[in-house]
């Protein structure tokens, strides 16, 4: 039995995230996660090198990409005897990867190996019209032409133009992830303002760290696409407020807060990161940017207790920290996905919140509050967009290089996904 | 002047009329406007074994700040172009071609034997059908009258012939150009690689470019757009033509400008001068005293940083039927007397250490011309002038090198009869002439502080003429 090792960040890239249906709209995610994956065996000269494991998946996939992750990895010019394998936790995705491949290096059963994701809501699955789906079936089960032609007889022209498209929704509340958004903004009496807010630093945050180089070395160009698109590094509070509530027909008519400028737009795009022992990285004479050392993953009730379907970062947290124990107030940076300004501010508002922190997160009292100087500070998924599975190796990838430019310090990295789940770490150096 | 046929064949119903008939389709070229990038779009970037000139090319693109990608054949393109501060990535995944791109840069230094040729044409091949239309390709390899032994010689030299084919074959008015770097040299190719990759090189194909370890005091510009801001520069002819276009493009670069042309065009040369802010002098530069007073006028300015030989004339005849003055004259104006002014200029110190003398030469002088001995014997001549010199002047530290225009839009063109000018017009690889900007843009080039590397050039403006090649 091993001893627990560990388990360094070497590296990151990603390509440039794009909104959908824009530059990457003929793309696919293999194509995407290709050129992701390609690129970081570019930058750490990794030609032929057999890794431990690859580990990724994509939240929107077509059925022929069953395989994605090993498809990608013989598309690059990594050893072919790479073994990989696609897994699926909504946003949650790209983080959860990073936990696998750490996992088993800390314990030994790898050396190195990828973690990353990759999403497209442009070439998304497209399912056919239910009957159709329901003849279609019938008629290649058929066992005589006749058979077959009597089948595709029912079909009506009706069923081309009502395809079944992917939705981004809740399918046991039958609400949008805006919508679930929109209600916890109202539970916490998130205002506008501060929403529009949080955006408008994402976006200049976002833009000063491309202004500096700082994702030089973090991404690789794609179809000649070398800044997110989503980026408004022009921005202005009084642009964000001009945009309508997006999210409220259904849950708050003409009371909402939540836009299209403070809330995370469907988005293409890949990211990977490198992890390995130490022993390894020594070997290869790559350097450690940082080192993951706490995860945590954590759902909540969001169905029968009517829990705000992103708040399990909220409960995610605070198990991690003890096991950890250190303190909210202990750390030199966080990352929180901005799926929605919302989502962020609510969290943050109920970490203050003694009796919630007590009744619900069972401490004896509130987390407290943290320097919003030390959030998100190079932009996060308001300004970069968010391609699902894509976020958490971006942001994996920026808070380590962040460590490792500053030299020493923990960063906190918390992720809500959908079906009210939370995937939080800790990265270190 | 006007090049109609060129609005023509980019107009709805004259593009199909072009394709119907199968005439020849110019497009328009991009034209450097003040203020933009060096380049808009990806560079491509390929090379052979050993591709030696990848870190200095890593550095210009940064401070360019283009976008690059490499071709599969350099993997180790990626960790380089970040460890200086480059964005960077691979063109295309799973050996399919990436984006389309503005420009190809392959970098040949490092072949030493004809049998490692395999390299460019996987890179051509695969990137041939990518270029976006007035796109550029530079070859960049070792001259070959300094390789230590001659099989490396002998593939540097065949370079040539790679690039002039393209220069053919690609066609949407994408420019190629060889660029031979000699060794020690490398530090000195940035405002060559910006001239070449920007549309300021435009109307420049199929060029064969040396660049040496530097001559005098250079320096880079502090600002690229103003790459003459402080320097003063004397350009004769400047009433009209191509010589009033390089005086304007001098002073767009920062220079103070100082205009010269014969006193009979002195209407002309005011307006300019007013027009630039610039100073006119009025002098035949044939007179047998204007060397020395060049020189006064240099001293009491207070020494001269460039000097833009672009005066030049025609007398027109074949030699059976040509005047002995016709001859004297434009030897005379076109050659002699300008290598009476540079041996005074630069024998007095009038010219500034790191000067720049920038001569224009002509195509007639490289393939010669029906009726033109006199012009082409001196036009050639000025190539021999910059040829000899450039080692003389070097010592001095200052550069010497040509540009040759082919078919240029200006009065002196339009006065050729119409079936021989449209001839001219269209006998190139961008099926048009070209314009006083663009022999200008190339002058400012070698005069750039940045281009110490530069000297004994001749640099031809022609669109790749198909005369003369
Ligand atoms: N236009 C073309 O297509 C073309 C092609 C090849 C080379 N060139 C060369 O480019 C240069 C400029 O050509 P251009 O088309 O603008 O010609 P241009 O005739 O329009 O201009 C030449 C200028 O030089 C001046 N000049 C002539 N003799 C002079 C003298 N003795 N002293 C002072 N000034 C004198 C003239 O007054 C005139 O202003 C010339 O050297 C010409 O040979 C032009």
């Amino acid at each position: 039995m091993n001893t627990i090792r560990r388990v360094a960040i070497i590296g990151g890239n990603r390509i440039p995230f794009a909104r959908s249906n824009s530059v990457y709209s003929s793309a696919s995610n293999q194509e995407m996660f290709t050129a992701t994956l390609q690129g970081l065996v570019d930058r750490f000269n990794l030609h032929g090198e057999r890794l431990g494991d690859v580990v990724g998946g994509a939240v929107m996939k077509h059925s022929r990409d069953f395989n994605l992750v090993r498809e990608s990895v013989l598309s690059t010019t990594l050893s072919p005897q790479t073994p990989a394998f696609d897994i699926q936790q909504a946003c949650g995705t790209g983080l959860e990867a990073a936990m696998i491949v750490a996992n088993k290096i800390a314990l030994g059963h790898i050396e190195c190996g990828m973690a990353g994701g990759v999403d497209t809501t442009s070439d998304a699955p497209i399912g056919v019209n239910e009957k159709m789906r329901k003849i279609l079936l019938e008629a290649s089960r058929a066992k005589s032409t006749g058979q077959r032609l009597g089948s595709l007889a029912k079909m009506r022209p009706g069923m081309l133009v009502s395809p079944t498209l992917p939705r981004n929704g809740e399918p046991r509340t039958g609400y949008s992830m805006g919508e679930h958004a929109e209600l916890m903004a109202r539970e916490w009496n998130i205002s506008r303002e501060d929403q529009d807010a949080l955006a408008l630093k994402s976006h200049l945050n976002l833009a000063r760290a491309y202004k500096d180089g700082f994702f030089t070395d973090l991404m690789t160009p794609f179809k000649g696409v070398a800044v997110d698109n989503n980026l408004r590094a022009d921005l202005t509070i009084e642009k964000l407020r001009s945009l309508k509530p997006a999210f409220d027909k259904k849950v708050a008519p003409n009371q909402g807060t939540l836009t299209a400028g403070n809330s995370t737009p469907l988005t293409d795009g890949a990211s990977a990161v490198l992890l390995a022992s130490e022993e390894w990285a020594a070997a290869k004479n790559l350097p450690v940017l940082a080192y993951l050392s706490f995860s945590e993953v954590a759902a909540v009730d969001f169905f029968d207790k009517k829990e705000g379907l992103l708040m399990a970062p909220a409960y995610a947290v605070p198990r991690m920290l003890a096991r950890a124990g250190i303190s909210l107030q202990d750390f030199d940076f966080y990352e929180i996905h901005e799926a929605f300004a919302a989502q962020v501010l609510c969290t943050l508002k109920a970490w203050q919140d003694e009796a919630y922190c007590k009744e619900k997160l069972g401490l004896d009292k509130a987390l407290g509050a943290i320097d919003l100087s030390k959030l998100n500070i190079n932009g996060s998924s308001l300004a970069a967009g968010h391609p699902f599975a894509a976020t958490g190796g971006r942001i994996v990838a920026t808070l380590a290089k962040m460590l490792n430019q500053k030299g020493s310090g923990r960063g906190l990295i918390s992720i809500c996904a959908a079906g009210g789940q939370g995937v939080v770490a800790i990265l270190e150096k | 002047m006007n090049d109609g046929y060129l609005n023509f064949a980019n107009s709805a119903v004259g593009a199909k009329l072009a394709d119907a008939l199968g005439l020849p389709k110019p497009i328009v070229l991009d034209r450097y406007k003040e203020g933009q990038p060096v380049i808009k779009g990806s560079v491509l970037v390929g090379g052979g074994d050993d591709a030696k000139l990848l870190p200095v090319l890593a550095k210009i693109f940064k401070s360019i700040g283009a976008q690059t990608v490499a071709h599969r054949q350099l993997p180790q393109w990626l960790p380089l172009a970040n460890g200086a501060g480059l964005m960077s990535g691979r063109w295309g995944v799973d050996d399919q071609p990436g984006e389309k791109v503005k420009a190809l840069v392959f970098d040949a230094t490092g072949m030493t034997d004809s049998t490692q040729s395999d390299a460019l044409y996987e890179f051509f091949h695969d990137a041939a059908r990518s270029v976006l239309p007035c796109g550029r390709v530079i070859v960049f390899g070792r001259p070959p009258e300094q390789c230590a032994n001659p099989r490396q010689a002998t593939i540097q030299r065949a370079l040539e012939g790679l690039t002039r084919s393209l220069a053919k074959e690609l066609k949407r008015a994408i420019a190629v150009q060889l660029v031979y770097v000699a060794e020690g040299a490398e530090d000195q190719l940035e405002s060559t690689v910006r001239f070449l990759l920007s549309p300021r090189s435009t109307y420049v194909s199929a060029q064969v470019i040396r660049v040496g370890t530097p001559v005098g005091a250079g320096g880079t510009p502090l600002n690229w757009d103003k790459s003459l801001a402080g320097k003063k520069v004397l350009v004769t002819g400047a009433s009209r033509g191509i010589g009033a276009s390089i005086a304007e493009i001098m002073v767009r670069e920062g220079a103070t400008v100082i205009c010269l042309d014969v006193p009979q065009a002195q209407p002309g040369l005011n307006e300019i001068a007013a027009k630039l802010g610039a100073t006119a002098i009025e002098l035949d530069i044939g007179a047998a005293d204007a060397p020395q007073k060049l020189v006064d006028a240099a001293k009491a300015d207070g020494g001269w940083d460039v000097i833009v030989h672009n005066a030049g004339i025609t007398r027109d005849k074949t030699i059976a039927n040509m005047k002995p003055h016709f001859w004297q004259m434009v030897m005379n104006v076109n050659l002699s007397t300008q290598e009476r002014i540079n041996d005074a200029l630069v024998e007095s110190g009038a010219l500034k250490s790191g000067a720049r003398i920038v001569c224009v030469s002509s195509i007639s002088g490289i393939a010669g011309n029906n009726g033109q001995t006199n012009y082409a014997l001196s036009k050639a001549g000025v190539i021999g002038m910059v040829q000899s010199t450039a080692p003389v002047f070097a010592k001095h530290g200052v550069t010497i090198n040509a540009v040759a225009p082919g078919f240029i839009e200006t009065q002196m063109t339009a006065a050729i009869p119409f079936a021989m000018r449209e001839a001219g017009r269209r006998m190139n690889s961008m099926s048009q002439g070209g314009l006083p900007v663009d022999v200008a843009e190339a002058i400012v080039w070698f005069a750039n502080p940045a281009s110490s590397g530069l000297t004994g050039n001749v640099v031809r403006v022609c669109g790749q003429s198909l005369i003369g090649a």
